[in-house]
């Protein structure tokens, strides 16, 4: 079921099968649903076979870089005598970014689950799950479907009555955008401001509280509990055939000036220009779309053209000049006007700066407020090229760019 | 984090929780010191404490207090310093008391085109806030604009306190603040 909406027949459901379905959230209604038995599989595999399943099925990291979920994974080593960590990415702050809040809102036991199977895949007995302060329902729906899985004996010292230890704790953050850049969310973990770390050591190697950690987006890891179960070519069934870098589905976040805004999961290169008008019905009465962000704000905004002719995957949106990101689906119509609007993303970026870095911290400043100048109509040429030469300036230069 | 309208503005005028000449008493006692016992076995360090900590204190008195903020450094073994330099990086902790109601609306791009800035004048107006940050006449409302709320999708959502709201218009407005006790 796609949320809001019933789910439109093109749609492949996989993670949104139970959304807005209220009895999936309950560890009965859950395990009623097929619920946990990826664990139970997981748990009885060794953990290495568990990475290879993941790496052949192609997934990548859902929280906005791509990178494949089985190579991060393998980049743990087990056996080295000291704890590791898995981190759940909840943090969705990137603006037009919605989907990890249905899923733990409709399924947190998938959350749960994918956690857990993460966690012992890359030899670690902890995996804690970052949500952001604002996601108060989510939070609760988490909170009670981990407290559920421990009196269960699903989680704790004895997993599913298996022999292994697997905790997973819920971490509520308070505010900030940053902390959803992976360095950054592990110090804020660990009790700190939540300033991104100079790489490397990555994560790997000196991650949270200094050990091996592995971090993944919340969608990412709800995707492997369904790779393990159902196998790594079920999982390729999805995608185009003329491009094996993208498989599976993805849920996108549909957001702005659009019909029927929602959540929609589709197989990885579904057509764009049938996302936009068929699944989500296209403009408002009246107008006409004009823009669109396909992946997140902090991806590039393309034409109406140009998305009509993309394919949504990693590797068609690139060829569209754009990004794929986290799958947030920006539309802007004809009545916007592109500069206001533009001028309060960067009025955004200049606010969740963590003023770490001058040039980022400088950067986003000056460039709201040149953008605002040029809303209200005060702009000059020069402007233009102030604004291109502090885009140089913090590309590459930042920690957390 | 330092930019932007915050809560501090105005709203010392009239503080609804806590007066700075009563004895401070201690937010760890009883039940909340349990809860904070069952949080630190989650970690291996005492300073990851620090964000659920600093969370059990805004829930109980509103606020996180410089003597509250004592209080869990001493609880966690780090300076007063420190949590400070911690509380004021995070803009969900207010470090002054705010109105009974503290009114966050988000005014990012995907939600400021399906007209946000209409629901925030619109909670400006119903409140007699008159001013982003400013507290009511009668204490009870804090309005301010928040960036994207994770669920831009039901634009516009607003939250006030821990109750989040979806969908939000200009005419719902009145009806959402007459249902407040
Ligand atoms: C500024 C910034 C903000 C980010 N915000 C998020 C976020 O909110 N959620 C998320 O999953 N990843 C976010 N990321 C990406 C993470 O750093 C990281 O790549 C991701 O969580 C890894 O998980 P994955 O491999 O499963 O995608 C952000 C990155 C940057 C640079
Ligand atoms: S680039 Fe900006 S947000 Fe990232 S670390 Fe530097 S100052 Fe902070
Ligand atoms: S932009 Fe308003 S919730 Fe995301």
């Amino acid at each position: 079921m796609g949320y809001p909406h019933q789910s439109h027949p093109r749609e492949a459901v996989v993670l949104s099968k139970h959304f807005g379905d209220a009895e999936a959230r309950t560890l009965a209604g859950w395990k009623a649903r097929g619920g946990y038995q990826a664990l139970e599989m997981a748990l009885g595999m060794a953990a290495a076979d568990i990475v290879t399943i993941v790496k052949d099925s192609g997934l990548r990291g859902r929280g906005g870089a791509g990178f494949p979920t089985g190579v991060k994974w393998s980049f743990m080593k087990p056996g080295d005598g000291k704890p590791h960590y898995l981190c759940c990415n909840a943090d969705e702050s990137e603006p037009g970014t919605f989907k990890d809040r249905e899923i733990m809102r409709w399924t947190p036991h998938a959350l749960v689950e994918g956690c857990a199977i993460g966690a012992y895949a890359i030899g670690a007995e902890t995996a804690y799950i970052y949500i952001r302060g604002e996601f108060t329902e989510p939070l609760e729906w988490m909170n009670k479907a981990v407290k559920e899985a421990y009196d269960a004996g699903i989680l704790g010292a004895n997993a599913m009555g298996m022999g292994k230890r697997v905790d997973v704790h819920v971490h509520k953050g308070a505010g900030a955008y940053i902390c959803g850049e992976e360095t950054a969310l592990m110090n804020s973990l660990e009790g700190r401001r939540g300033n991104p770390r100079i790489k490397p050591p990555f994560p790997a190697v000196a991650g949270l509280f200094g050990k091996p950690t592995t971090i993944n987006n919340v969608e990412t890891l709800v995707a492997a509990a369904h790779v393990l179960k159902n196998g790594a070519a079920w999982y390729k069934q999805w995608g185009r055939p003329d491009n094996p870098k993208s498989t599976g589905t993805k849920l996108f976040s549909v957001c702005g000036n659009i019909a029927r805004p929602g959540n929609y999961e589709v197989p990885m290169g579904f057509p764009f220009k049938d996302f936009l008008w068929d699944l989500c019905g296209g403009p408002l009465p009246g107008r006409k779309i004009k823009a669109v962000i396909p992946g997140g704000s902090s991806v590039p905004i393309i034409t109406a053209e140009e998305a009509e002719g993309a394919l949504m995957d990693y590797e068609g949106f690139v060829a569209a000049g754009t990004m794929l990101g986290s799958g947030g689906v920006i539309v802007f119509d004809d009545a916007q006007n592109m500069v206001k609007q533009i001028a309060r993303l960067a009025r955004f970026y200049a606010h969740e700066s963590c003023a770490q870095c001058s040039q980022c911290r400088e950067g986003t400043a000056w460039t709201t407020k040149i953008l605002e100048r040029i809303r209200d109509g005060q702009g000059t040429m020069e402007d233009l090229d102030t604004l291109l030469s502090i885009g140089d300036s913090m590309t590459g230069n930042s920690s957390a760019s | 984090m330092s930019h932007g309208p915050s809560a501090s503005g105005g709203a010392l005028a009239r503080a609804p929780h806590g007066h700075d000449d009563t004895p401070y008493q201690p937010v760890f006692v009883g039940d909340r010191r349990k809860d904070l016992d069952a949080i630190l076995l989650k970690y291996p360090t005492k300073m990851a404490a620090l964000l659920p900590a600093l969370w059990i204190v805004q829930e109980a008195r509103g606020w996180v207090s410089e003597p509250a903020m004592a209080e869990v450094a001493k609880a966690l073994e780090l300076t007063p310093a420190y949590v400070k330099g911690v509380v004021s990086f995070y803009t969900m902790y207010h470090q002054h008391p705010v109105g009974k109601y503290f009114v966050q609306v988000c005014t990012t791009t995907p939600c400021n085109v399906c007209g946000a800035e209409d629901v925030v004048n619109a909670f400006l107006q119903h409140t007699r806030c008159g001013e982003l940050g400013a507290t009511s006449p009668d204490g009870r409302f804090t309005v301010i604009e928040v960036e994207c709320l994770g669920a831009c999708g039901f634009a516009t959502p607003v939250m006030i306190n821990s109750d989040f709201l979806e969908s939000v218009t200009p005419d719902s407005v009145p009806d959402i603040l007459a249902e407040l006790p």
